[in-house]
């Protein structure tokens, strides 16, 4: 029991981790039916400037813990989401009205480029986070001994996403995304300024991936140039998996992928866990392909 | 007037490209050799998503699939590599149309996304060594040269003959089946699988067949690959492999096959002439894509319609 629990919330986390990524997927994928391949390199970016504003700016040395951690994160937040920006107006808005492939060639160089860009900028080897930004505590909950880091990443997971459900389903700009993902010209039509929404979109998706990048970073401790690619299709699954194009379903898959992937690499095989998120992705694609919440159901003729 | 240098130039390019090796080193003739073998897999990879418009990122899985085969049938059973040919092509068919037969009526994307993670368990199933036959991450070696008729094909400049023998064969029957009521079928279903379905084209039936054969093409590609390098492992079949080979049937112009080709020569010839610059240079791919499509979306020399 104390294993499977250990397991369960490290997928937790794990799947936390997945869902934010999922949800940049998921918000581009919706208004623009397009599949960010750059995305999952904007997440390791986020790991990447973690790194380097946390050792030079020491902001847990001057803030304490919990303030440096959170100024990071902001700070993180913040330049993923500009750098997100810069990919639409560069990549992609150009080829809003290509054929749907030429955009998917371009968001594939795109991702080559911002790879090796950090490649480098940092050089091919494994980055290494310093250990001492908090201490090793482990947090006693009802009797389950669980690292500190852990328990905080699915706490601020599941805070990010109660935030940006309750932004996409109250707010005003919220029902403008939400509007241009289901019918663009019939929201442009409503006077809603569509490219500022596709903007919008790529401000906050990848935002969210760069704090899912910073996460790994403080996870697992280490970090490297090309890890956006797997994040980045797990995530993508997670998405799927959820129904793609849905806000909550993003959630709900990540989470859940994360705790399939945890357990089955706990109970099944540890050397086939890569292989068992795309597993899942195939059966859920052949028995039920909108996803668990999906509801837009295939192509109407 | 256009069309009537057309024979020409390319008859001066194959007459060029059948004396290449007279005058070019070994690493320039390996240079060829590798855009050759890629240009074989982007051709079959072309059937599929250029002709069909069937959105397939996971080429490299059946590319993986002839060349194990050909690799495992030579090592352990002593066949002569170039005999595994019909097999290797046998098994990458077949398992396309086992993976492909429930997915296939999916809309694009989901296909595309499928077809990645085909590709992805086919290499961890080969580094795990699945059913203890394909060596895990190390691969297979001691693959045996290739003979044909007692001559045993060794050097570059003999591997050149073989495979772009296989190029010129492949655009052969390539452009004949284009011609036909199959290929006619694929750019229906590719540009209206509604009108197509409603003219009495069995879309399911063209959409499988076209996997089966594209790679089932991909995987005697494989057994080329097997027996130039003597030796694979899972490394050369990983999603890399997939991303490069879609970015040439889309750079190239999807459904054509000059422009196929022509993509094959920038994307895989370009990057090896650069060696010196080796770590910016493939930032100056990745830049390069971005900007062809954008200037070029629709690739470099795009399918012509047939009306």
């Amino acid at each position: 029991m104390e294993e499977f629990l250990q397991q369960l919330t490290n997928g937790l986390a794990v799947g936390g981790i997945y869902a934010l990524i999922a949800l940049g997927y998921t918000m581009v994928y919706g208004v623009l039916k397009l599949i960010n391949f750059a995305h999952g390199d904007l997440f390791t970016y986020g790991a990447y400037l973690g790194l380097t504003l946390l050792a030079s700016l020491a902001l847990t040395d001057r803030l304490g813990f919990a303030l440096g951690v959170l100024v990071l994160v902001l700070m993180v937040m913040g330049l993923v989401a500009v750098l997100g920006a810069i990919l639409e107006r560069a990549a992609y808005r150009p080829l809003r009205e290509s054929p749907r492939l030429s955009a998917v060639v371009s968001a594939l160089g795109a991702s080559i480029f911002l790879q090796n860009t950090l490649m480098l900028i940092y050089g091919a080897r494994f980055q290494v986070y310093p250990d001492d930004i908090l201490p090793a505590a482990m947090l006693n909950v009802f009797g389950l001994y669980l690292p500190l880091m852990r328990v905080l990443i699915v706490l601020a997971s599941v805070l990010i996403m109660i935030a940006l459900y309750l932004f996409i389903q109250k707010t005003k700009i919220g029902t403008a995304i939400r509007a241009a993902a289901i019918d663009q010209g019939a929201a442009r039509l409503m006077g809603i300024d569509v490219n500022r929404v596709i903007l919008l979109v790529f401000l906050v998706g990848p935002a969210l991936g760069g704090v899912a990048g910073l996460m790994v970073g403080l996870y697992y401790g280490q970090i490297n140039f090309t890890m956006g690619w797997v994040y980045g299709m797990k995530a993508f699954t997670a998405a799927i998996l959820g129904g793609i194009g849905n806000i909550p379903g993003a959630m709900v898959g990540g989470l859940l992928l994360g705790v399939i992937e945890a357990m089955g690499a706990a109970y099944l095989s540890i050397a086939w866990k890569d292989a068992i998120a795309f597993l899942v992705l195939i059966l859920i694609l052949i028995v039920r392909p909108t996803g668990l919440l999906g509801e837009r159901v295939a192509d109407k003729v | 007037m256009k069309n009537r240098f057309k024979p020409f130039a390319m008859a001066l390019v194959a007459a060029l490209l059948a004396i290449a090796p007279l005058f070019l080193n070994a690493y320039h003739v390996d240079v060829l050799n590798s855009i050759g073998l890629y240009a074989l897999l982007a051709l079959s990879l072309n059937l599929i998503l250029g002709e069909a418009g069937l959105f397939n990122m996971g080429h490299a899985a059946f590319y993986a699939m002839g060349a194990y085969t050909a690799a495992i049938l030579n090592t352990r059973y002593q066949i002569p590599i170039l005999w595994t040919l019909p097999f290797s092509g046998l098994v990458a068919g077949l398992f396309a149309l086992a993976v492909a037969r429930p997915v296939v009526h999916l809309r694009g994307d989901y296909l595309l996304i499928v077809t990645i993670g085909v590709g992805e368990i086919v290499r961890i199933a080969l580094v795990n060594d699945v059913f203890g036959i394909t060596g895990g991450a190390n691969g297979i070696f001691g693959i045996s040269r290739p003979k044909i008729f007692g001559f045993i094909i060794r050097q570059p400049q003999h591997f050149y003959y073989l495979i772009w023998g296989f190029v010129a064969i492949t655009a052969l029957l390539f452009y004949l089946l284009k011609q036909s009521r199959f290929g006619r079928a694929l750019n229906y279903l590719r540009e209206d699988e509604v009108a197509a379905e409603g003219s009495g084209v069995n879309t399911d039936y063209y959409k499988l067949a076209v996997f089966g054969l594209g790679a089932a093409w991909a995987g005697m590609v494989g057994t080329l690959f097997a027996a130039k390098m003597t030796i694979i492992s899972p490394e050369s079949f990983s999603f890399w492999e997939s991303v490069v080979l879609f970015m040439i049937v889309i750079l190239g112009g999807a459904g054509n096959m000059v422009g196929v080709l022509l993509a094959a020569f920038l994307v895989i010839g370009l990057p090896e002439l650069f060696r010196e610059f080796s770590s910016a240079r493939m930032l100056v791919f990745g830049l390069v894509m971005m900007v062809m499509m954008v200037v070029r979306p629709q690739g470099l020399l795009p399918a012509r319609g047939r009306w």
